[in-house]
């Protein structure tokens, strides 16, 4: 029986729980590297994080990068950065001052055959930047606050735990892959990142619930250790977390493609890269990070040590971490 | 493993309540003629300036001085007659969207400072455009001797300071009534009398006093009709005619000037007196735009409607030397005044300077208001004001006094602002981002389509409904939205929609799994199967959808600009997710349940036994319809 078709009757029985260690040490490796590189390279910020002066046309003729910054330097203009974007130029400068930015609107439209209002500008005072950047800290900040308190009462605050540090996890890990990639951080990669901590924690809700669901039943007699029972809960879920995923990232996929191929650099590629990479991240995470973390946490509880030295003294398990869950669907009972 | 009754389930019913739900937005789409939605700059092109206070201390300014703000920025945005632009608060911030052309204008006007000074009078001349409001307008019967500003009006007034020393018994002689204290002084021509209430007009000029030296104001009911240039004449200018003010006017033979003849050039800077030659108060652009004006410097200016431009010495006193100011009816009258306490330091130098204007011969006894570097009004000081207190009276009524007090206090704080981001997006560039959103949604739809047709066969028809129905409430809500509540689509919101189909469908398949599950285990009818599963199912759901709502609200209070748009997509996805599970979703599966396709199983269902192995459930039992 093929893997499709397995996994359509939902009949996988994948031990991802009793591979903990693997997961940590996939996921400290990618945390090291993601962190290295926030060190060492930084992210890229665009003007709206520290601000700039940015002008995008599209010229009439067919014009070379090195003629638009000629233009530029011409104009006294240090350091322009030209980019093209289909066929549109971009060109990123400092924060100019207000009659410069006019005097080089009117400057692009008269070399490069444009109507004035053509030429789209944008101009970021340095401090604004600032201004973006703390608030979408303090954002975060209180995001982070008010899942941990709503998880907290919805499930237990151990839950509440484990799905607050994948959701760290797949942050982390995303940021790093913009920074060693030196893809431009955007208000938009901003959007692509707020986005993730949704699906992050919209994943590990779904698997939690049934964890919850599952675990309910767990008692002094039962012949399931937490672990066992966690990973009967999260194979139980797993179409459901890869349909999910596949899912929401169809369309995100279809900006990525469009955002890239029609539009050159802009709002839509930004997002829809950090999306796109967020994304496939959550769902390993929710999966590999966020359940063995909560199995982790939980087998400390006397409760459930109590029942998984009593099976691995009579042999009914296989050991406290090392589940190979039970065969049948024993989640799905009552 | 009750079986559902149907007090238990009734998709029928709630099925039409989703309808009249659509239908109500849908009618108040007609209703409305509105069929797209409003679109934001980015996608329709235009100019969006944001606008961050700055403040000494670094703090946040009071939201009363912002509301102030954001309707002085909006009365120089509108005054520039640009049409459908928008003046918004954001956080401390200010938003100014423009849509279409004409940026550099727009970014030139918006941020300048509104600071108030007050500038002695040099000189002061009636424009072409004074003189031709004044022909144009019915000649005021009792237009006493008032030919413009010049000169003549005001030849009775220098003797009236003379005459009252202390203010108090200074009524000036064109002043038809003979309160003493009456500050009312004849000064300019186009009187105007308010919303036609009173014919006769005294050519009334405004007129600045101690409050404390002018305890009984009664002002004749003619005497309202003065001139209030600052009031009316921009309003009218500027609005239109708003508040219906009727101008009546004396009329003036109005003595054309050779240049610098006949004018007072002493103590004037030559410069100046060539920029006031040259300064064409018929140019909006000189009226109202708010150029900056040094106030260490004299300067040209002209009155708010264009009628009078001035001389204006250097500023004695700024804004911040007000302490309050406020409108109010003055005791035993009906007259409206407006009434301003200085600081100590401000008190001090406003004495000073209404005693040298006091001194000095017409039109030097006038000062002059000046906000956005434009004249509001120029009243004559008919005594020097120490105290610290000062009222300025004349042809207000209720509107312009409150606008006038507001101006002077708003100018009491000057509320610096600086231009923190300028975004022009052409409208072609803003066409080629609305396309690739709605294309790479449509896609996204597409996709997510075809895979839930492949994987879940019949149910998958419901799921594609489902989507068709949450599109369907979306689109219509961002109309409804947009055309009501001023709700603006840009391209974060339509990433923010697209992204959010995967939200939308995640909850279909949470249930579809749960209804899998349970008719795995074979013991189960479909009926009761979608029952007892969506009573699991509903409450994943519903804690998934919560963390998401909490997530779009944390960030919509939070966030600035895109990002707030996008969170307010999220919320109201999310939303809409809930409604579109609970009220079609749900019952529409349980309509399908009663079908034999379904019930029974088949292949193409998406609930055959033999996909879903029923088998290796366990129990080994087969699906039995007949349990139904």
């Amino acid at each position: 029986m093929g893997l499709g078709r397995r996994l359509y009757r939902g009949e996988i029985d994948v031990d991802f729980v009793g591979k903990w260690r693997l997961w940590y040490s996939l996921s400290g490796i990618l945390l090291a590297i993601s962190i290295a590189g926030l060190l060492i390279n930084g992210l890229n910020l665009g003007v709206e994080f520290k601000g700039g002066s940015v002008f995008s046309w599209q010229p009439k003729s067919a014009v070379s990068i090195e003629q638009v910054r000629e233009t530029f330097l011409d104009e006294g203009v240090h350091q322009p950065i030209v980019q093209t974007a289909g066929e549109r130029y971009r060109v990123t400068t400092e924060t100019l001052p207000e009659s410069t930015t006019l005097e080089m609107q009117n400057v692009i439209a008269k070399e490069y055959g444009v109507a004035v209002n053509e030429v789209n500008i944008q101009s970021i005072g340095a401090s604004w930047g600032g201004e973006v950047s703390t608030k979408a800290w303090w954002g975060l900040a209180a995001f982070m606050v008010a899942i941990i308190l709503y998880l907290s009462m919805a499930f237990e605050p151990k839950m509440a735990l484990a799905a607050i540090v994948a959701l760290i996890h797949d942050l982390v890990i995303t940021a790093g892959i913009y920074a060693w990639s030196g893809f431009e951080v955007t208000p938009a990669t901003l959007l692509g990142f707020l986005t993730i901590l949704g699906y992050s924690l919209y994943d590990a809700v779904v698997v939690f619930d049934m964890i919850k669901e599952v675990t309910a039943k767990l008692g002094a007699t039962s012949k399931q250790t937490y672990s066992m029972a966690a990973n009967d809960a999260l194979n139980h879920t797993l179409i459901r977390s890869l349909n999910t995923s596949l899912v929401a990232i169809l369309p995100v996929a279809a900006i990525l493609f469009i955002g890239t191929t029609v539009l050159g650099a802009g709002t839509l590629k930004d997002l829809s890269l950090a999306l796109f990479v967020g994304m496939i991240v959550g769902t390993y995470s929710s999966i590999c990070v966020a359940t063995p973390l909560l199995v982790t946490l939980k087998e400390r509880e006397p409760k459930y040590q109590a029942i998984a030295r009593r099976l691995a003294s009579t042999g009914g398990g296989k050991g406290a971490k090392g589940s190979k869950g039970s065969k049948s669907a024993a989640v799905a009972k009552g | 493993m009750a079986r559902p009754t149907s007090s238990h389930s009734k998709p029928g019913r709630t099925l039409l309540l989703l309808l009249a739900l659509i239908l109500a937005l849908g009618g108040t789409m007609f209703l409305q003629q509105a069929f797209t939605p409003k679109l934001g700059l980015d996608l329709a092109g235009g100019t969006t300036v944001t606008l961050s206070p700055v403040t000494q201390t670094g703090a946040a300014p009071p939201e009363e001085i912002l509301d102030r703000a954001v309707n002085i920025i909006r009365d120089r945005v509108n005054g520039t007659g640009i049409s459908d632009a928008e003046v918004a608060k954001s956080g401390d911030n200010i938003i100014i969207s423009i849509p279409g052309v004409g940026q550099s204008e727009a970014i030139k006007l918006v941020a300048t400072t509104a600071e108030l000074r007050f500038r002695q009078v040099l000189w002061m001349e009636l424009t072409q455009l004074g003189q031709e409001q004044l022909a144009t307008e019915a000649p005021t019967p009792t237009g006493s001797a008032s030919p413009g500003a010049s000169s003549s009006p005001e030849a009775s007034s220098p003797a009236s300071p003379g005459a009252s020393p202390d203010a108090t018994p200074a009524s000036p002689d064109a002043s038809p009534d003979a309160t003493p204290s009456t500050t009312v002084q004849p000064r300019s021509m186009p009187s105007r009398s308010p919303a036609g209430d009173q014919p006769s007009a005294s050519p009334t000029g405004k007129a600045l006093s101690s409050a404390l030296t002018s305890p009984v104001p009664s002002q004749s009911p003619t005497a309202r009709q003065g001139d209030d240039r600052q009031g009316d004449d921009k309003q009218d200018d500027k609005k239109g005619d708003q508040k219906g003010a009727k101008a009546s006017a004396t009329p003036t033979p109005q003595p054309s000037q050779d240049p610098n003849a006949g004018i007072n050039t002493q103590g004037v800077d030559p410069a100046v007196l060539k920029q006031f030659h040259a300064l064409d108060c018929t140019d909006p652009k000189n009226r109202g735009q708010g150029v900056q004006d040094d106030p260490n410097k004299q300067y040209a200016a002209c009155e708010a409607d264009g009628s009078f431009k001035y001389i204006l010495d250097v500023a004695k006193v700024v804004g911040t030397d007000i302490d309050t100011a406020t409108s109010g009816v003055q005791q035993g009258s009906t007259e409206w005044v407006v009434q301003l306490d200085f600081k100590s330091k401000g008190a001090t130098e406003w004495s000073k300077l209404t005693s040298t204007a006091f001194n000095s011969q017409e039109p030097r006894n006038k000062v002059a208001v000046v906000l956005d570097g434009v004249v509001i009004t120029a009243p004559n000081i008919i005594s020097p004001i120490p105290g610290g207190r000062a009222e300025i009276t004349g042809g207000f009524d209720q509107v312009s006094a409150g606008e006038l007090a507001e101006q002077l206090k708003y100018g009491a704080l000057p509320l610096k602002f600086e231009r923190s981001s300028i975004d022009t997006v052409s409208s072609t560039l803003g066409q080629d981002q609305l396309e690739g959103g709605l294309v790479s949604g449509i896609i996204g739809l597409a996709l997510v389509v075809v895979y839930c047709l492949l994987y879940y066969r019949g149910l998958g028809i419901v799921a594609v409904l489902s989507l068709v129905v949450a599109s369907i409430l979306t689109y219509t809500a961002v109309v409804v939205l947009g055309h009501n509540a001023g709700f603006r689509l840009s391209l974060p919101h339509i990433i923010g929609l697209v992204v959010s189909i995967g939200i939308t469908a995640d909850s279909f398949i949470v249930y579809f799994e749960r209804i899998r599950d349970e008719m795995k285990e074979g013991r189960r009818s479909l009926r009761t199967a979608v029952e007892v599963a969506w009573v699991r199912a509903r409450r994943t759901i519903l804690i998934a959808d919560a963390v998401m709502f909490i997530a779009a609200v944390v960030l919509y209070l939070l966030a600035v600009g895109g990002v707030a748009g996008f969170a307010f997509a999220m919320g109201l996805t999310t939303l809409i997710d809930i409604v579109v599970v609970f009220m079609f979703t749900k019952p529409f599966i349980a309509l399908l349940a009663r079908m034999k396709f379904f019930a029974k199983g088949h292949p193409l269902s998406g609930l055959d036994a033999e996909r879903m192995s029923v088998e290796s459930a366990g129990s080994g039992r087969k699906t039995t319809p007949q349990e139904a």
